[in-house]
């Protein structure tokens, strides 16, 4: 088993970035690794409760979020730094995360195996 | 740990992303439109010539080259070739793009 990190930094909608990084979240999961999820900068906006995306025509895949502790996946970081910038907390999440320093985030990233960046 | 950055620092949070999460002693290698850190003034407008205290600098010299700022380099950040770019990746287990 290899330990793999995904490295979330683009908002949810306007690129295809974030639907992908969950994408290749859920296969790593079916092949059995150690999944680490972080979430930066707008990756953040991605946990969001509240999206509705039926205006736009594109699949709402926030949902899908709640359902990676199924996979075994329940490392989910978020920075403080972005979250704090953006006027949200955890409680504005759709899933229970481990907020963390920068530092923080930059010692579990240099412990991975790999890094997958999106 | 290498950590690679393409984005001028004036157009995107990729380097102060990167600087904030790099720990001491690990490397970074900037290319693309992110060699305008590596230069005057720059480099003091984004923090990286504070950074070089604590991390080991690298810059791609074509893309300098390419956008007229090799002249520009600041002291302390080394320039690579192609090869030292292969070279830089394959001395470091990990690395982290931040696109």
């Amino acid at each position: 088993m290899k330990k793999f990190m995904f490295v979330n930094r683009r908002a949810p909608y306007g690129t295809i970035y974030a639907l992908e990084s969950l994408e290749v979240v859920l296969i790593a999961a079916t092949f059995d690794q150690d999944c680490s999820l972080v979430f930066l900068d707008d990756g953040v906006y991605q946990l969001a409760k509240g999206q509705d995306t039926k205006a736009i025509g594109v699949k709402n895949f926030s949902p899908t979020w709640r359902a990676l502790d199924d996979y075994d996946i329940n490392k989910l970081y978020v920075e403080r730094e972005s979250l704090e910038a953006r006027g949200l907390s955890e409680d504005d999440l759709v899933v229970p995360v481990e907020v963390m320093s920068a530092a923080q985030i930059g010692e579990l990233m240099a412990s991975q195996d790999v890094v997958l960046s999106f | 740990m290498l950590h690679i950055v393409n984005k001028s620092p004036g157009q995107a949070r990729s380097l102060a992303t990167c600087l904030r999460t790099a720990l001491d002693g690990q490397s970074l290698l900037l290319i693309e439109d992110a060699v305008y850190a590596a230069t005057a003034p720059g480099a003091m407008a984004c923090g990286l010539d504070q950074a070089l205290a604590r991390l080991k600098v690298y810059v791609l010299q074509p893309d300098l080259q390419a956008r007229g700022m090799a002249a520009r380099r600041i002291d302390g950040i080394e320039p690579v070739d192609y090869a030292g770019f292969v070279d830089l990746v394959a001395a470091h287990p990990t690395n982290q793009t931040w696109l």
